[in-house]
């Protein structure tokens, strides 16, 4: 499989990255040599076989549903590049 | 006491608690050799203020007689670990001036140690890559330099990646130890090319708690050091359970460092056939050598098969993208890091990430963007999640056949050049992890060891890989290597500013 301009462009929207119109062929050329580098796993017989999920046999550990931290909103603020209050700020979303 | 940055870690320990010499003493000659090593560029961030007043808190200390496993030994940190009150920058400039208001698990233990931190390490952006290029704060350069007839080649020769500033600040002697991270090949790969060890624990041996996210289910950290026996202690310091990563195993951890020296008679070390075909002549020439070294040492060497090995690194290059592309979209451009204006906030969000992240993360995100998208998923994605289990499936056998460790070569080759690889085409570039992107596939512990220089006058390292949790065998024959192979002269300061 190999990609083209226009899906170049709908991947780099999806992942929420802006391209120049001059990036896009540079990009699907490395898209493609990475796809064709992938590429013989299509000949891997998987029949039957499971996907793996975890790498160790592990029970997720489990405690009680209650809330055991918390009270930090100027620490998780700190670093924000707008912020009022304890408030994120964003451009506007809804008009 | 001469210059104490010839220490190794093990060393230094010991003459502090000997009292003589002092954590001040130590960690100022490690200060001043980081000063006069900007060539290198091995730190993002030095913190000369804060090392010197741990080493004081453990001078009073030692004093009392309290020190602690790690007592006023000087370390750096690569920069994926968040560090509370000390920028954090994973190598992008996606997160500007992060200051993180928490410590990484596992650098807290080190400091629970009693260890001194003496600054942040240069790495690949988000830990991907081989050569520490992709760095938005520059490459590093390697200590070691190629011979040139009788001479040395001039040429910027690279520390390995992505935790590249961990193996350059290791083997220049500007820190005793680091700590790394490994999601490919990201420790050992650049122990390999630094004549350092490092050592990738099995998964879930360390929290992953604080540390920058790459791929979660391929990423653990891990130190790198001069000596086996330096690996050893750092290890257990760094290692254990966290209630915050539920991936962490509450299992208690051994003392390591007791397993350096001890016997090797009888174990038996799997020769896998499928790594013959990956490397040059010369490190193959080596892997038989080390065979050797282990059957002299007592070992028992027989040929194994792992015979999906060569679909390791391909698999590698859907389920990591995959993941970091998951990863990875919290950087948004609201809740902290760099920020873009834009439109409105869907432009916003795409102009932020462009200009935040290099080519080689963008590509990545891209990659795995794609593989995850509809219609491509069961093709790609779960297909590459069905060779791991394959992949695992080798390892399994071959350990329920009674093989106690895998023996394999490290690289394919001694380090590169600056600029020799993967300008064309980024898959040159990821074959470097061709023998060590199999362990993380399969959840395993592999440890990188010197096992002495090519014709090209630059280090060769070796890997065994382990049972899972038996990181403690690893140190017996790695220790038992590095007592056969040559000994290791690090590079004399040629990058010392008077």
């Amino acid at each position: 499989m190999s990609v083209d301009q226009a899906t170049v462009r709908r991947i780099a929207h999806l992942a929420r990255i802006a391209v120049e119109d001059d990036e896009v062929e540079r990009l699907g050329g490395e898209l493609n040599a990475i796809l064709a580098f992938v590429e013989e796993l299509s000949s891997v017989d998987v029949e039957g076989v499971e996907p793996l999920t975890s790498v160790l046999p592990m029970q997720m550990k489990k405690r009680q549903d209650v809330v055991t931290d918390g009270g930090f909103a100027d620490d998780v603020l700190a670093n924000a590049p707008e912020r009022e209050d304890h408030y994120f700020v964003v451009p506007k979303v809804v008009e | 006491m001469s210059d104490p940055t010839h220490l190794s870690l093990a060393e230094a320990r010991d003459a502090l608690v000997a009292k003589k010499l002092s954590s001040v003493e130590l960690t100022h000659a490690h200060v001043d050799a980081i000063e006069k090593a900007g060539a290198l560029n091995a730190f993002i961030t030095k913190t000369p203020e804060l090392a010197l007043a741990a080493a004081q808190e453990s001078d009073a200390r030692l004093s009392r007689g309290e020190a602690r496993p790690l007592e006023g030994l000087p370390l750096g940190i690569k920069d994926l670990y968040c560090t509370k009150g000390v920028r954090t920058t994973a190598g992008s400039r996606i997160l500007d001036d992060f200051t993180p208001t928490y410590e990484s698990t596992v650098s807290a233990n080190l400091w629970r140690d009693g260890a001194v931190m003496l600054g942040k390490l240069n790495l690949d952006e988000f830990a991907m890559g081989s050569s520490n290029e992709t760095s938005a704060f520059g490459p590093v350069v390697s200590p070691w330099r190629r011979k040139k007839g009788d001479g040395v080649d001039e040429a910027k020769i690279v520390p390995g990646g992505s935790s590249g500033g961990s193996s350059a600040a290791v083997a220049a002697r500007l820190a005793l130890g680091a700590t790394a991270t490994d999601t490919g090949g990201s420790i050992r790969q650049p122990a390999a090319f630094t004549g350092t060890v490092g050592v990738k624990p099995t998964y879930g041996r360390c929290s992953r708690w604080g540390i920058v996210a790459f791929a979660s289910s391929l990423d653990q950290a891990g130190p790198i050091t001069r000596t086996v026996r330096d690996a050893a202690i750092m290890l257990r310091s760094m290692a254990g359970h966290d209630p915050k990563d539920t991936t962490s195993v509450d299992a208690p951890v051994p003392d390591y460092e007791a397993a350096i020296g001890a016997s090797v008679k009888g174990r038996r070390i799997g020769i896998p056939k499928e790594y013959r075909i990956g490397g040059g002549a010369e490190i193959n020439a080596l892997w038989d050598q080390a065979a050797a070294w282990l059957r002299d040492a007592g070992a028992e060497i027989v040929e194994i098969s792992l015979p999906h090995t060569r679909y390791a690194l391909p698999a590698y290059y859907i389920i990591a993208p995959a993941e970091a592309s998951s990863n990875l979209a919290r950087y948004d451009g609201v809740r902290y890091g760099l920020r873009e204006k834009g439109r409105d906030i869907s432009d916003m969000y795409e102009k932020t990430r462009a200009a935040g992240f290099g080519p080689e993360v963008r590509r990545r995100v891209m990659i795995g963007t794609y593989v995850l998208s509809h219609g491509y998923y069961d093709a790609y994605y779960v297909r590459a999640q069905k060779i791991r289990s394959l992949i695992k499936r080798d390892f399994d056998e071959a350990f329920a056949a009674g093989v106690d460790a895998v023996l394999t070569p490290a690289t394919p080759s001694t380090a590169f050049a600056q600029g020799e690889k993967g300008k064309a085409d980024p898959v040159e570039m990821y074959l470097n992890d061709v023998f060590t992107v199999t362990v993380n596939m399969a959840g395993l512990p592999g440890i990188a060891v010197p096992g002495g220089l090519g014709a090209d006058g630059l280090p060769l390292g070796l890997q065994l890989i382990g049972r899972p949790f038996d990181e403690a065998t690893l140190f017996s024959l790695a220790a038992a290597l590095e007592s056969a192979a040559p000994k290791i002269d690090f590079p004399q300061p040629w990058w010392t500013k008077a």
